[in-house]
């Protein structure tokens, strides 16, 4: 078994609207070994981003943690101090968002501002953190570190933007990076480069990697275990294979039928019917059952359990899960 | 023959409308709006009860508002003087309905004039740009460089005592502003891709700008109306406090207000009657402009 | 599929410059030649910034040409004034990517689908016009009862849908779809895709399809166009390019898609390195070859023409 990096046991948080509560994360659990990528996938509005969002303490009003626990090596997030927090948040856990260009302040320049990353949390000189920057700079592949050091975030491509806040997200070493479609504002080439480079920097610092999004081939490519989110709960989790090759949930197979090969011609495009239902009306039973092609009476009425197929495999539906102990 | 044609169309299109249900008209909105915004019904209705006050202001009261009860000088409230009397023994509450003709008039007329010249030059400006939007931009930058006061009395001057010409020199001090919004939210609608799309399709420059871009300023044109009047109401008070708006004996809210500060310890109620009068008007305006912008949004239409 | 296509639209030494100042200007579009024939769906393909939204724009006159004319069924509309070029304008429509932005928020499904209606006079009476935008909602499949709804209350999906009734209102012979699925989540991207397909074929519609995602152009497009920094580097038919791309710029591109198959990924593939080189001062000779790792010095030096090659076009001088 391997070492466990990052638990988050049934975490639920919500929205608190005035139309009503919105169950943005519903009872979600993951795990993040140490050094694994672990992929979230699913549309958007299923609560990938609020899971991550959670973790980082970063859920904006009327959004909040209602319970659950969040453990890092064991130590619960929700229970540190102010000041815990904050190391935790830049030091041990970090994070990069999808749109390079708002994730940075347009009138500092990018040297300054990765610096700044560092500075907040180690007491060293400025000329040590402007060293330690450029080395990250190297690390993540900015070519003429130096000079870019002095650049301001406009006068960069959108890849070495992405780059730049993989520096940031990496300066201060930490043991958990929380991608959140890092590579979706990207252009296809420029993609590939930035996952070799998430890749290469798991595998080089023994970092985790919690990757959010809502490219199949992104997480065929990256993960080594994936969990299926639909409307805000885990609807299917697996090692990356396994899903790949024996998708159980109706969703999961949709997605999978959905996906367009290159190298095969097709009249016609498999679709999931209907669309991602309101997070505040969801139906009695299953979230799932109104999409659903295989629903039968009792996926109307009743919430299925995430079952237990064995070997870490596990899905939250009755077709195939039924008789099957839960895996709490 | 005919006739039965038209019925036949009459009736399937009732089917139709049943079917479909009707589109939401005005009438639905302001329905909607007395439903869900109890303060804004209370605001319209104050702003049309002054308006009815301001305008039977004869038939209410018994006195006339320049009459003269000398020996009834600074006289405190009482059921005989509502709101009691002022320095030459004339009934503040007379003087109230008469100042509301002025000042209402001068709140809305002005504010709607100079509002209909700045929509119209800020979306030709914003939306033609070029030559055009330099020349509008620099006119209105310069109304805007000199203070609007300063510049409405010099209008005054020009033209001479009287109502109307408070009505001109305010609309002509207000435009600018308008007309620098209304650019600069036309410049952004103009990028928008509905625009792009309704170009695409081959719709008309002036329809694009009546139909896309003045429909999605009206938020802003409806906080610009609710903060203009208000400005205008207290512009012409100051106006008339110089001497060259309302003139004695005639009143207005702003020249009683004025005319009573001598009085503010021994006889309050000369100025504080129509200082709450101003007040009232003011946040009933901004309550209704709040409820308007709320109704016409079609983001909080679905309930 | 046969020989003699007739053609629809044709573009001849395109050329769209937009100024930054005075000197400089950016090369959106640098001399296109460029046909489309009736009932095809052309792909242009390419990454940001490759011109391939101002080439679509250019040729339905959206953007006035720098240079270069555009004809439609042989007639020249590159010049036209607006009154002598709106029969035209009718017969190209538009679907956009963004169906968030692209509806105007205030106003109802009814307006927005009768908008071309209306600005064209099509329908005598009121009742008319709604019967009409009622049997294109029932074509792309939004349900009736939604008529007087506004756009903030729909799915991405269905504005999407409600974008294209738009476009088809006027039954165009043309429709531009500017990235039409990217802003859609995958269930949703293959709902729509199959309307796409469905509406050509009941419309005999011509697309032009825009997009930079390659499996979306798989699925839809007979001919595809590989466009780099304003420039056309193969351009085919898709069945052969997806087979056996030609140009090293396509082979990169097709390469760099992530596959969703986990048992494809231990083997390392061939990446393009760097970034896209700034349309303002493109590279002299192929605008391709700062990136291109088999470039010659001859790539550097002499602009390659397009020329064919294997029943297909390619700007490439090693091919």
């Amino acid at each position: 078994m391997d070492e466990m990096l990052l638990e988050i046991n049934h975490l639920k948080s919500y929205f608190f609207t005035r139309k009503g509560v919105s169950p943005a994360v519903d009872d979600v659990s993951i795990r993040v070994p140490k050094g694994k990528i672990v992929g979230i996938v699913g549309e958007s509005g299923c609560g990938k981003s609020m899971t991550a969002k959670s973790i980082m303490d970063l859920l904006k009003y009327p959004g909040r943690v209602v319970d659950g626990e969040i453990l890092l090596e064991g130590r619960d997030l929700a229970k540190l101090s102010a000041r815990e927090k904050r190391k935790v948040r830049g030091e041990d856990v970090s994070m990069i968002f999808q749109e390079p260009m708002t994730s940075l302040n347009p009138v500092v320049k990018v040297g300054k501002q990765v610096r700044e990353a560092i500075l907040i949390h180690q007491k060293i000189s400025k000329e040590e953190a402007k060293k330690r920057v450029l080395e990250v700079f190297q690390q993540v592949g900015i070519s003429e570190p130096e000079k870019r050091y002095e650049c301001y975030p406009h006068e960069l491509s959108g890849g070495l933007r992405q780059r730049v806040m993989i520096a940031m997200a990496m300066v201060c070493r930490p043991k958990l990076m929380i991608a959140d479609e890092p590579t979706t504002a990207l252009d296809v080439t420029i993609e590939a480069q930035i996952l070799k480079l998430i890749k290469q920097l798991c595998d080089t610092t023994g970092m985790s990697c919690l990757l959010i999004s809502h490219n199949l081939g992104v997480i065929a490519q990256m993960c080594d275990y994936v969990y299926v989110m639909y409307a805000g709960k885990i609807v299917e989790q697996g090692d990356v294979f396994t899903l790949f090759d024996h998708p159980t949930h109706p969703y999961t197979k949709g997605l999978l039928a959905s996906i367009i090969h290159l190298d095969q011609l097709t009249d016609r495009l498999s679709t999931i019917p209907g669309v991602v239902p309101n997070l505040m009306h969801l139906p009695a039973g299953c979230a799932f059952c109104g999409r659903c092609s295989e629903a039968k009476e009792v996926c109307k009425t009743k919430k299925p359990e995430l079952y237990d197929l064995g070997g870490g495999h596990a899905v939250r539906c009755f077709l195939t899960g039924e008789g099957k102990v839960s895996n709490e | 023959m005919k006739r039965e044609v038209n019925t036949e169309a009459a009736a399937e299109q009732e089917a139709l409308a049943a079917q479909l249900g009707e589109s939401d008209t005005f009438l639905d909105k302001m329905k909607r709006m007395a439903a869900n915004n109890k303060l804004a019904v209370f605001s319209a209705i104050l702003i049309l009860l002054f308006l009815i006050l301001a305008v039977l202001a004869p038939v209410i009261t018994p006195y006339s508002f320049d009459e003269q009860d000398l020996l009834a000088r600074l006289a405190a409230p009482s059921a005989k003087h509502l709101l009691g009397t002022d320095e030459l023994g004339r009934d503040v509450f007379t003087r109230l309905l008469y100042g509301a003709r002025v000042s209402m008039a001068v709140g809305i007329i002005p504010t709607v004039v100079s509002m209909l010249i700045g929509v119209m030059l800020g979306m030709v400006s914003g939306y033609v740009g070029g030559l055009v939007d330099s020349v509008i931009m620099r006119l209105a930058d310069v109304v805007l460089s000199f203070p609007s006061l300063l510049l409405a009395m010099v209008i005054m001057y020009t033209l001479g005592d009287g109502i109307t010409s408070i009505f001109i020199a305010l609309a002509v001090t207000n435009w600018a502003s308008v007309a620098r919004v209304v650019r600069s939210e036309t410049l952004s609608l103009r990028e928008a891709e509905y625009v792009e799309a309704a170009r695409s399709m081959g719709v008309k420059d002036f329809v694009i700008i009546m139909r896309h871009i003045l429909p999605n300023c009206i938020p802003s044109l409806i906080v610009m109306f609710t903060l203009n009047v208000p400005s205008a109401i207290l512009s012409e008070s100051s106006l008339s406090f110089l001497g060259i708006g309302v003139q004695l004996p005639n009143s207005s809210w702003g020249l009683m207000v004025n005319m009573g500060r001598t009085y503010l310890y021994n006889a309050p109620w000369i100025s504080l009657a129509p200082s709450a009068a101003i007040m009232l008007v003011v946040l009933a305006f901004n309550f209704l402009g709040d409820g308007l912008r709320d109704v016409l949004d079609p983001h909080l239409k679905n309930s | 599929m046969s020989k003699e296509q007739k053609e629809l639209l044709r573009c001849e030494h395109l050329v769209k410059e937009f100024p930054v100042d005075r000197k400089r200007s950016v090369h959106a579009v640098s001399d296109i030649n460029l046909e489309i024939y009736e009932g095809e769906c052309l792909a242009l393909v390419g990454e940001s910034g490759c011109g391939k939204s101002t080439l679509g724009r250019t040729l339905i006159q959206l953007h006035k040409p720098t240079s270069g004319k555009v004809f439609y069924k042989g007639t020249d509309i590159s010049d036209m004034k607006p009154a002598e070029f709106a029969p035209y304008r009718r017969q190209m429509q538009m679907i956009f990517q963004d169906p968030y932005a692209s509806l105007d928020p205030r106003m109802n499904v009814h307006d927005i689908i009768a908008e071309p209606l209306r600005t064209y006079k099509i329908c005598e009476s009121k009742e008319a016009l709604t019967k009409r935008v009622l049997e294109l909602m029932d074509a792309v499949g939004v349900p009736r009862d939604f008529l007087y709804r506004y756009p903030h209350q729909f799915s991405g999906g269905q504005r999407q849908r409600i974008g294209i009734a738009r476009a088809i209102a006027l039954r165009p012979s043309l429709v531009i779809c500017d990235e039409p699925v990217s802003a859609l989540d995958v269930s949703v991207q293959s709902q729509v895709l199959n309307l796409l397909k469905d509406i050509q074929a009941n419309y005999g519609l011509t697309y032009l399809f825009i997009s930079h995602d390659l499996s979306v152009v798989r699925f839809i497009s007979n001919r595809v166009c590989v466009m780099f920094l304003g420039k056309i580097c193969e351009i085919g038919d898709s069945e052969q390019i997806y087979k056996k791309p030609l140009h090293p710029y396509t082979k990169f591109l097709m390469n760099a898609i992530p596959i969703a198959d986990p048992h494809l990924r231990g083997e390392e593939k061939q990446l393009l390195q760097g970034e896209l080189p700034s349309p303002i001062n493109p590279p002299q000779g192929c605008r391709f070859h700062t990136r291109c790792p088999y470039a010659t010095d001859r790539c550097q030096a002499e602009e390659p023409a397009l020329r064919e090659v294997d029943g297909r076009k390619v700007a490439c001088h090693l091919v």
